[in-house]
C-alpha cells in the first residue's frame, strides 16, 4: 500500500509539473505585468552593447533597448532584470520562456526567424563581420589570411560566414571555437590564433579589452551583413508588436527631433506626428495594449535612437563607432522606421 | 488423493488479499504510470514545440553544416552534413577518452604502488600528489594546463625545435608523419607473425614449466620478437616509410602530424585527475589482500616480484575492478569539459555549434545523451566481463 501511495503522490507531482505549460498560455504582456519587471536576455559582457559595471548596473545599446521596452510597459525604465547568456544559450532561454525578450546583438537570419520559433522585432544596429589581426603579422587584407588559425565564438553566424568566405576564396583556415567572446580575446592575446573574427562593432569592443589595443588592427574587409536586433517568441503578436514599435518610436523620435532634454516641451508641439508619438492625441498606446504616453516615457527615460547610440557606442565612447549605416535615412544611413499613425 | 485435497481445502483468499494477485496488479499499475508519464512528456514537448513554431525531426542531420572544425579524425569540411559533425565530435571524444583511460590507468597503478612503498620519500610524494590533485576541481586543472602552461609556448616563428623534424609552439606539437610505401605489408605481416609467435611461445613455456618445472623468460623474448621482427622486415623491404616533416609556411607549420594544445591540455588534466583516484583504488585493493598471503608466498620462497604478480595482484584485482569501472565512466563523461577550452569534442561540436545553427535543441540533446549512455554502458559491460574473469571462483 505504501508503494501505491508514493506512486500516487509521484503521479500528482508530475501532473502538477505539466500544468506549468498551461500557465504559459497567458500573453507575454500579462506575465510581464504580473511579474512587475521585464526579464531581458543580454550578453555576459560586451562593452557598448551590454556590460555590467562594478556595481552590477548594466549599460549598453542592447541594454537600453530593454530599458525602453520597460519604460513603455511600466513607465519605468528601471523595471528590468537582466539574464547574461552565451551565444549558445540565448535561443533556448527565449524559447523556454526564461526571458521575455532577447536583446543580445543577435543577427537576423532566415533560419533563426523561420525554424526556431522566434521573431525578430527590428534592427537596432546594422553590423558586418570583420577581422582583427595583430599588427606584427604584417597583414593588410583578409585575402592574405590563407592558413591562419581563427578564434571565434561558438553558436554565432560568424562561424558560418567565416567558413563560407574562406571557401569562396579557396583559402584554408583553422577555427578555434570558444564559448564566450571573453575567451576568444584571451586566445587571441595569448597568440593561440592569428585572427579574431566577429561583428565589426564587437571587434572594436574586444580590441579595447587587449592589454595594448594599439598592437592589433581591424582589417578593412567586411565579409557579411549582420543586422542585429531584439528577438521575441513566435505566437504572441501583441508582444511582438510592442517590441517592434518601441524601437520604431525611438527611431521616429530622433527623426522628429525629440530628445530626452526637450521631450516635455515637445508635448506642446503642433506637429501631429509628434503628438501621436508622445500620446497627446490619438490612442496609439491602447492599440498596442500600452499606456497612451508610452512614447513619452521611452524618450524621457531612455532617449531617442541617436542618443542611445551616441551614449553607448558613438564617437567619444571607448568603441568610437561612426554612425555609418546606422544614421537616419535622412542623413545617409539606413535607419528607417515605419510611421506612428 | 489430489481430488480430495482440492475439495477439502478452504476457499482461497479473496483476490484483493491474495499477495500474488496484488503484486501483479501493482506492477501493472506501475508500468502503466511509467508509460503514461513518458507519453505525456513526449506529447507535451511535441505539442508545445509545434504551438511555438519550432521545427522538429531529424531531417537537419542531412543538411550542409557550413562551419569548420579544427581537428577531425575523419575527412571533414564545411560542405559536409550536420550528421558528419556528429561523427567528427564523437571520434574526438572517444580519442581523448581512450588516451585518458590508458594514461590514467598506468599512472594510477604506479602511484598507487608508490603510495605503499617502504621508501618514505616515494610514499609521501605519492600521498601529496593524490591529495593535491584529487582535491582541486577538474575544470580548474584543465584551465591551468591550457592557459598557464601551454599558452606560454612561443609563437610558430620562434618554435622550439627538437632535431630538424619536431617543432613545439603555441599552435601545438608538430611531428613527422609516416607515409607508408609499397612493401609496407611485409612489416605489418611481421608484426602479426610476432604476435602469433608470442601466443605459441607462451603456451609452450607453460607446458614445459608444468612438465619440468623450469621457467622460460617469456616476457623478454616476447618483447624482442615484437620489436625485432617488424624492424627486420622494415629493413628487408627497403625502408618502405616516407616521413612527411612539418614545414613553416605562411602563418603556421604545414604537413606532418599535429597534436593541438587543446587536446594535450585536456588529456593531461583528465589523466592526472583520474589517476589520483585510481591510485587510491589500487592502494585499497593491495591492502585488501591479507598479510598472511604474502607471508605464505615468502615461506614458499617466492621472490618479491613473483609474490606481487602471482599472489597479491590477482587477489587485489577483485577489489580494484568495480570502482575502476566507475573512474573510467567518470573520465569519459568529464571529457565533455573540453568545450571550456575549445577542444572539438561531441559536446562542443554537436551540442554546441550544430545545436545552435539548427536550433534543434531537443533532438540534439537527446542524441548526445544517448551517446554518452551508450558509451558508458559499453564500458560497464566490458569491465563486468573482465570482473567476472578475475573474480574469485568459488568451487
Amino acid at each position: 500500500m505504501k508503494n501505491a501511495k508514493s506512486i500516487a503522490v509521484g503521479a500528482a507531482l508530475i501532473a502538477g509539473a505539466f500544468t506549468v505549460s498551461a500557465a504559459n498560455a497567458a500573453t507575454t504582456l500579462e506575465s510581464v505585468m504580473d511579474k512587475g519587471h521585464l526579464q531581458c536576455g543580454v550578453t555576459s559582457g560586451l562593452p557598448g552593447f551590454s556590460q555590467p559595471d562594478d556595481k552590477g548596473n548594466w549599460t549598453g545599446l542592447d541594454v537600453d533597448t530593454c530599458r525602453a521596452i520597460a519604460a513603455a510597459v511600466f513607465g519605468d525604465a528601471k523595471a528590468v532584470r537582466f539574464t547574461p547568456l552565451t551565444a549558445k544559450e540565448r535561443f533556448t532561454a527565449l524559447q523556454s520562456g526564461e526571458i521575455d525578450v532577447l536583446s543580445r546583438n543577435t543577427t537576423w537570419t532566415l533560419t533563426r526567424d523561420a525554424s526556431l520559433g522566434l521573431n525578430f522585432a527590428g534592427v537596432n544596429y546594422y553590423d558586418g563581420q570583420g577581422f582583427l589581426v595583430s599588427k606584427s603579422l604584417g597583414v593588410n587584407d583578409a585575402t592574405e589570411l590563407d592558413g591562419a588559425t581563427v578564434c571565434i565564438q561558438a553558436g554565432t553566424t560568424t562561424e558560418l560566414n567565416l567558413a563560407d568566405y574562406f571557401r569562396a576564396k579557396g583559402m584554408e583556415f583553422k577555427p578555434l571555437v570558444f564559448d564566450t567572446s571573453e575567451q576568444t580575446v584571451q586566445g587571441f592575446a595569448a597568440g593561440r590564433c592569428d585572427v579574431l573574427t566577429s561583428d565589426r562593432s564587437q571587434l572594436a569592443a574586444l580590441r579595447s579589452k587587449l592589454n595594448n589595443p594599439d598592437s592589433a588592427k581591424i582589417l578593412p574587409n567586411t565579409i557579411s551583413k549582420e543586422p542585429l536586433g531584439p528577438v521575441v517568441r513566435q505566437g504572441d503578436d501583441q508582444w511582438f508588436n510592442i517590441v517592434k514599435w518601441v524601437l520604431a518610436a525611438q527611431i521616429n523620435a530622433e527623426e522628429l527631433g525629440i530628445t530626452m532634454a526637450n521631450v516635455d516641451d515637445m508635448k506642446k508641439s503642433d506637429n501631429p506626428n509628434v503628438q501621436r508619438l508622445l500620446g497627446t492625441t490619438g490612442d496609439m498606446g491602447a492599440k498596442l495594449g500600452l499606456p497612451a504616453d508610452f512614447g513619452y516615457a521611452v524618450v524621457k527615460q531612455v532617449g531617442n535612437y541617436g542618443e542611445m547610440y551616441n551614449r553607448n557606442v558613438g564617437p567619444g565612447t571607448p568603441l568610437d563607432l561612426e554612425r555609418g549605416l546606422n544614421a537616419l535615412w535622412t542623413e545617409g544611413g539606413i535607419m528607417y522606421a515605419p510611421p506612428v499613425r | 488423493m489430489k481430488k480430495i485435497a482440492t475439495d477439502s481445502r478452504p476457499a482461497g483468499p479473496k483476490p484483493w488479499y491474495d499477495p500474488r494477485i496484488r503484486s501483479l496488479v501493482f506492477q501493472a499499475i506501475t508500468i502503466a504510470v511509467v508509460f503514461w508519464v513518458g507519453w505525456v512528456l513526449i506529447d507535451n514537448t511535441l505539442s508545445n514545440m509545434q504551438s511555438r513554431g519550432i521545427s522538429t525531426g531529424f531531417g537537419f542531420l542531412d543538411e550542409s553544416a557550413g562551419f569548420g572544425i579544427i581537428m577531425h579524425l575523419i575527412p571533414y569540411d564545411a560542405t559536409m552534413s550536420y550528421g558528419r559533425t556528429f561523427f567528427v565530435g564523437l571520434l574526438n571524444t572517444l580519442l581523448v577518452s581512450a588516451m585518458g583511460v590508458v594514461a590514467a590507468t598506468i599512472l594510477g597503478f604506479i602511484i598507487g604502488v608508490a603510495r605503499l612503498s617502504s621508501n618514505w620519500l616515494v610514499a609521501k610524494l605519492a600521498l601529496v600528489y593524490i591529495e593535491v590533485i584529487r582535491n582541486i576541481p577538474l575544470l580548474l586543472q584543465i584551465f591551468f594546463w591550457y592557459f598557464a602552461v601551454l599558452r606560454n609556448l612561443p609563437s610558430p616563428r620562434q618554435s622550439v625545435t627538437f632535431g630538424e623534424w619536431i617543432f613545439l609552439n603555441n599552435r601545438g606539437l608538430y611531428l613527422p608523419q609516416p607515409l607508408t610505401q609499397d612493401g609496407f605489408g611485409l612489416v605489418t605481416g611481421a608484426l602479426l607473425a610476432a604476435i602469433a609467435g608470442i601466443f605459441v611461445l607462451r603456451a609452450w613455456a607453460r607446458k614445459r614449466q608444468l612438465a619440468t618445472g623450469q621457467t622460460f623468460p617469456v616476457f623478454a623474448v616476447s618483447a624482442g620478437l615484437l620489436v625485432g621482427l617488424p624492424v627486420l622486415a622494415y629493413f628487408l623491404a627497403g625502408q618502405p616509410i616516407e616521413w612527411v616533416t612539418p614545414e613553416l609556411k605562411g602563418f603556421n607549420f604545414k604537413g606532418g602530424f599535429t597534436l593541438i594544445p587543446e587536446l594535450a591540455a585536456l588529456w593531461v588534466a583528465l589523466s592526472l585527475y583520474t589517476a589520483s583516484f585510481i591510485a587510491e583504488i589500487v592502494r585499497s585493493g593491495i591492502l585488501s589482500v591479507s598479510k598472511g598471503q604474502t607471508e605464505a608466498a615468502k615461506a614458499l620462497g617466492l621472490p618479491n616480484t613473483l609474490t606481487l604478480r602471482l599472489v597479491v595482484i590477482p587477489q587485489a584485482m577483485r577489489v580494484i575492478i568495480p570502482p575502476l569501472t566507475s573512474q573510467y565512466l567518470n573520465l569519459v563523461k568529464n571529457s565533455s569539459l573540453a568545450t571550456a577550452i575549445g577542444y572539438p569534442d561531441l559536446v562542443s561540436v554537436f551540442m554546441g555549434t550544430t545545436l545552435n545553427q539548427t536550433g534543434q535543441a531537443v533532438e540534439v540533446v537527446a542524441i548526445t545523451m544517448a551517446v554518452y549512455l551508450t558509451i558508458s554502458l559499453l564500458i560497464s559491460l566490458f569491465m563486468n566481463f573482465y570482473n567476472r574473469a578475475v573474480a574469485i571462483k568459488e568451487r
